[in-house]
Formats: structure tokens, C-alpha cells, sequence
């Protein structure tokens, strides 16, 4: 096993190697805000990550991770347009597996540029493949932008696409949504009972709890307004159990996501930026023809990505986690900046897993 | 070195822990006065009795502490990760049976499952500005439950006590407890969702997988098992 010392020899020198590509040098606190983390991630991130707290600055959650710190950094005082690099430990709970490390060090690279969103994909990825140049990886990518696209422009209600929007990171939840709002999975028992109710709230329970009469009403009358709407069509659904399923190359997964886009238009347009981000990453001499595309990948583990995604895996070493993960968050970059944003994208490389393969290798 | 037996040193559950032993031959008492927890063991040599808080056993059992104790399913699942490979489950006593449930206010007609609880929650969040709050004492139990069900938009408030009042006090819009007839659910204008039930506990008998065993207490571990059988 690698010592501290070696992995931290590691990161600075792939830190430099990011420099040297043109990125500054950021070294956020290791405490971060409870709230801002609970509020991207909500309770779940509980489970994850170490909380301590004081009585004057409240709950602090050691880092879990660098791009929120680095995001609010860019949206306060960043000039645009920026690149970044950091090396750092991070901090996980780990509550079921105990081989799973509970702090590491993490090297990352995030580029914050409006311009030419495909070469920025391309710039990580590729950059990402040189630091890595030699080990026996394989590199999974995927484009969670092709499924919000696809549930963006169903035709169904508004509310049918923001309730699937918010779980599009929860593929079970999704599925069940899905299937109801397809008409194939009947509402609880004694629905149809309560939304054909004239005052479906004169009951003799009293009212309590601070959600009050007029939130019930209003839910109760969506659902009367959710029952009235037709099911999603036979069609969009098949196109996109089709689309979840793509895995295949690169070039190969375009051509079939090009047929699902007969069924699903809407998608047509982050298409055409996969294919951009194909042709950039082939100027930067990445062998497209055997990278390996999913539709459905990062959609459980990676929550703010929302465009380009990708990971790269020890081959026969299915027990470790990846070796390096990143992708476009521009919709994080939105939520942390108080109303402004910026396309960015970013990923990051674990050095210790990186030693440790090397040493199998030897 | 004696085998070590937990039992809770307290009301009910003590009370009915002492009397399954007795029917199978095993005598357990307190030792001196009410106040005083040190136990007595009659009718098998070898055992030592340690009366303790229900809560504190599975800690003790997972820290080898003790190599039995008796305490409910509820606190060992939600007290000990990985709890199956600290300790072993002897018996179920058949008593001191709990649902732990999630449960809201019966006045909310508009909520009869979890997808329910999911869809109230984005609205609650929407509406007031701050996540729909579950009061509890079961923090992992809960969060693992509502994580594997996708429901999302919630927090989860700690409640040591009189969970069910948190609602009409409004520090919590809903609540997951323990609850065995529903009456206090009731009376507090609570209802429990219908497919909100995280776990069916009871009083149980463990084994510690780590606390160390020479032979003498093996021996007397087998003999405990053959009279419990």
C-alpha cells in the first residue's frame, strides 16, 4: 500500500501538471457550511459525510468534496474565464464497507469557460487520460444532458416533468413515476374516493402541523388535474427505455441515439453537442472509436452533473472505486451563484488508487 | 471468567426478560435493594447478570463487553453498522413487539404512501422555504429507509422524546417512532402511511460475535442454548 507521503508526492505533481496546462492553483477550508451541502444533497448527504459544529457558526461538514467550495469561490470573486487545479484530502463516512478509505486525497481540475463547451468536455477528458497515460484503466463516459433533454420535451404537463426531473437521480423513484404517469400503475387505494369528494377536507380530524389547509387543497386539486391529463404515449416511453439502454462506442452509441431521436426530437439538440464533443475529442487525439458511451451512466452516483459525464475504472480490480470522475455542472454554477452561471466542467483523480494499481502492476 | 448476560434494568422489559428465563430454568433477580443494579443468577452456574439501559446493550455487545443481552431488534439495527457481524441473534422473547413507522398528520387526506410524503415534501420546501422535517431517534434506520425509496426534500430533526407531540408543536411536519397499538399515534391526530413501515422489533436474546470466549464460558454458553431451546 502507498504511504502518505508518496500519494501526497503524487498529487503536487500531478497538481503542477495541471498548472502547467494553465490552471491556478485554489486551496478551499476543509470546513464547509452544513447547510449549503444539505441543501444541494439533501438528508442523504448525512450518510456521507463527518458533521461537527459549533455554537457561533452552526453545523460544518468536513469537505466531501472540492466543487462546491471551488463553484462559490469562482461565483464570488472568479474572473471568467477560469481554470482551477487543487490537491486535498476529502472526507467520507463509511458505514457498511470498512476497506472503503473515509479521507483521501484528491487532485482536480475544473474549467469555468463560456466558450466552446464541447473542447472544454474534450480539454478534461483529454488532460484526465494524459495524467493516467499507461495504467490498465478502462474510461466510461456518458451525457446525463441527452435524458434531461428527452423528459424536457415529453408531451405531458409541466408538473408530470419537473416531478421526473427531480428524480431523474433516482432511477427507481423515476421508474415509478414513469410508469404512473404512463397509466400503467393504478394511484393508493381510495384516491378516486378522495379527489371525487365536493370538500374532501371535512373530516372530523383537526388540522395541525404547519402545512396548512390551502397546501392539501392545492395538492388534492393537481392530482385532480394529473388525472385528467393523458398518459405519456406508448411511443416516448419505449424511446426512452431505448435511449437508457445505449451502451455501445462512441460513434456507434450517436447513430442509435439518432434513431431514438425519431421518437424523441427533443433530443436532437444534445445530440448534436455529443457529436461536437466527439469531433473535439478526437482533435485532441483520443481514440473515439473504442471509448465506451452510456446513456444511463452517472445517472446514481454523480447528482449535479447535468451534460457530459465519464470515469475511468481499474480493469480487473472491479473492487476499487474510480480511479477519477468528473463532468459538466453548469446548472450547479446556477444554484450557487445568486442568479448568475457559467458553463463549467471539471473532474477529479485519486492518486493513492493510482499507486496502488501501479503497484499490482509491478 | 463468567458469561455475561445484559439485561435491561428496568420496568417491563426487565421484568418480563426475568420471567422467560425463569420458565426455562434460569432464575435472574436484582440483588439487594430497587435501587441497586447488580443482578443474582440462580439455577446455572456461570452466568453473571450486568442490568443495564436497553439502549446501551448493543453497544456492550458489539464492544464484546458482555456475550449475551437482551434488547430490541429497533436499537440494535439502528445503534451497530454492519450489526449481523457483530452479533448473532439467539431467540426472539416474543415481547415488547414495535413497529418503527412513519406516520403523519391524519389531517392530510392528500397523503397515503411514501410517493405521497415525496410529492408534499417538494411542495412543503416550495411553499415555506426550508425542507419537510421527520422527527426521530431512529436517524439511520430512517435516512437508509427514505433514501432506498427516493424520497427526497426532507430533514430529519432529533427527537429524543414525546416525538408524537412535534407535530402540533410545529418543529417537525411528520415523524418516525416506534408504535405498538397506534394509540398514541391517535390521540396525537397522527396516521401511519401505508407503506411506511421501516421495521417490526422486539425484545430480543443476542450473541456477541466479538467478545472472547475461553472454556469455561463455551461451556457455559452451550449449556445456556440447551435450556433456551
Amino acid at each position: 500500500m502507498p504511504n502518505r507521503s508518496q500519494i501526497q508526492a503524487r498529487a503536487a505533481m500531478m497538481r503542477v501538471r495541471f498548472e502547467a496546462a494553465g490552471a491556478q492553483v485554489v486551496d478551499p477550508p476543509l470546513l464547509q457550511p452544513a447547510e449549503t451541502l444539505l441543501d444541494l444533497y439533501g438528508e442523504d448527504i448525512r450518510a456521507r459525510a463527518y458533521v461537527t459544529s459549533d455554537a457561533l457558526r452552526g453545523e460544518q461538514m468536513l469537505r466531501p468534496d472540492f466543487t462546491m467550495p471551488v463553484v462559490q469561490m469562482h461565483m464570488s470573486e472568479g474572473a471568467e474565464p477560469a481554470r482551477y487545479t487543487y490537491s486535498g484530502e476529502v472526507f467520507r463516512r463509511q458505514e457498511h464497507d470498512p476497506d472503503r478509505s473515509n479521507e483521501y486525497v484528491q487532485v482536480g481540475y475544473e474549467v469555468f469557460d463560456r466558450n466552446d463547451p464541447a473542447g472544454a468536455d474534450a480539454e478534461v477528458f483529454s488532460l484526465f487520460a494524459l495524467q493516467l497515460r499507461g495504467l490498465p484503466l478502462r474510461a466510461a463516459t456518458g451525457d446525463i444532458g441527452i435524458l434531461t433533454a428527452a423528459v424536457q420535451g415529453l408531451r405531458t404537463t409541466d408538473r408530470r416533468k419537473a416531478a421526473l426531473m427531480r428524480h431523474l437521480w433516482r432511477p427507481r423513484r423515476f421508474r415509478i413515476l414513469l410508469e404512473r404517469y404512463a397509466g400503467r400503475k393504478p394511484g393508493p387505494e381510495g384516491r378516486d374516493t378522495l379527489l371525487d369528494a365536493e370538500n374532501p377536507l371535512d373530516g372530523d380530524v383537526p388540522m395541525i402541523g404547519k402545512r396548512r389547509a390551502s397546501e392539501i387543497e392545492a395538492r388534492i386539486e393537481a392530482l385532480r388535474e394529473d388525472r385528467e391529463t393523458p398518459p405519456i404515449s406508448d411511443n416516448e416511453l419505449a424511446g426512452l427505455e431505448t435511449l437508457l439502454n445505449v451502451r455501445e462506442t462512441m460513434p456507434f452509441a450517436l447513430e442509435q441515439l439518432r434513431d431514438v431521436a425519431v421518437d424523441l426530437p427533443q433530443i436532437t439538440p444534445a445530440l448534436n453537442r455529443l457529436e461536437a464533443r466527439i469531433a473535439s475529442l478526437q482533435a485532441r487525439g483520443v481514440d473515439v472509436e473504442t471509448l465506451d458511451f452510456e446513456a444511463a451512466y452517472g445517472r446514481t452516483s454523480m447528482e449535479y452533473y447535468d451534460g457530459f459525464v465519464f470515469g475511468f475504472y481499474a480493469e480487473g480490480r472491479p473492487d476499487l472505486p474510480p480511479i477519477a470522475t468528473g463532468g459538466r455542472y453548469d446548472a450547479l454554477t446556477r444554484q450557487l451563484g445568486n442568479g448568475a452561471e457559467i458553463p463549467a466542467v471539471g473532474g477529479v483523480i485519486r492518486p493513492d488508487l493510482m499507486l496502488e494499481i501501479e503497484e499490482d502492476a509491478q | 471468567m463468567s458469561l455475561k448476560l445484559g439485561v435491561p434494568s428496568k420496568g417491563r422489559l426487565m421484568e418480563k426478560t426475568f420471567s422467560w428465563f425463569e420458565k426455562r430454568g434460569i432464575t435472574l433477580s436484582r440483588s439487594g435493594s430497587d435501587r441497586e443494579y447488580a443482578g443474582k443468577v440462580e439455577g446455572i452456574d456461570g452466568v453473571s447478570l450486568i442490568l443495564l439501559s436497553a439502549g446501551e446493550i448493543p453497544r456492550e455487545l458489539a464492544a464484546g463487553r458482555i456475550h449475551l443481552g437482551v434488547t430490541g431488534t429497533d436499537l440494535v439495527q439502528e445503534k451497530l453498522p454492519r450489526w449481523e457481524q457483530q452479533v448473532e441473534q439467539v431467540s426472539k422473547l416474543g415481547f415488547g413487539k414495535a413497529d418503527l413507522i412513519i406516520a403523519t398528520p391524519a389531517c392530510w387526506v392528500d397523503v397515503d404512501t411514501l410517493d405521497d410524503l415525496d410529492a408534499a415534501a417538494a411542495a412543503f420546501r416550495k411553499a415555506h422555504g426550508h425542507r419537510l422535517r421527520i422527527a426521530t431517534k431512529y436517524h439511520r434506520l430512517v435516512r437508509e429507509f427514505l433514501t432506498e425509496a427516493g424520497v427526497a426534500d426532507y430533514t430529519l430533526v432529533d427527537s429524543q422524546g414525546a416525538t408524537e407531540g412535534t407535530v402540533v408543536n410545529e418543529t417537525a411536519e411528520a415523524i418516525a417512532d416506534i408504535t405498538s397499538t397506534g394509540e398514541t399515534l391517535r390521540a396525537n391526530h397522527l396516521k401511519i402511511l401505508t407503506d411506511g413501515l421501516i421495521l417490526q422489533s422486539q425484545a430480543t436474546l443476542w450473541r456477541s460475535r466479538v467478545a472472547s470466549y475461553n472454556d469455561d464460558s463455551k461451556a457455559v454458553l452451550s449449556e445456556v442454548m440447551d435450556r433456551l431451546s
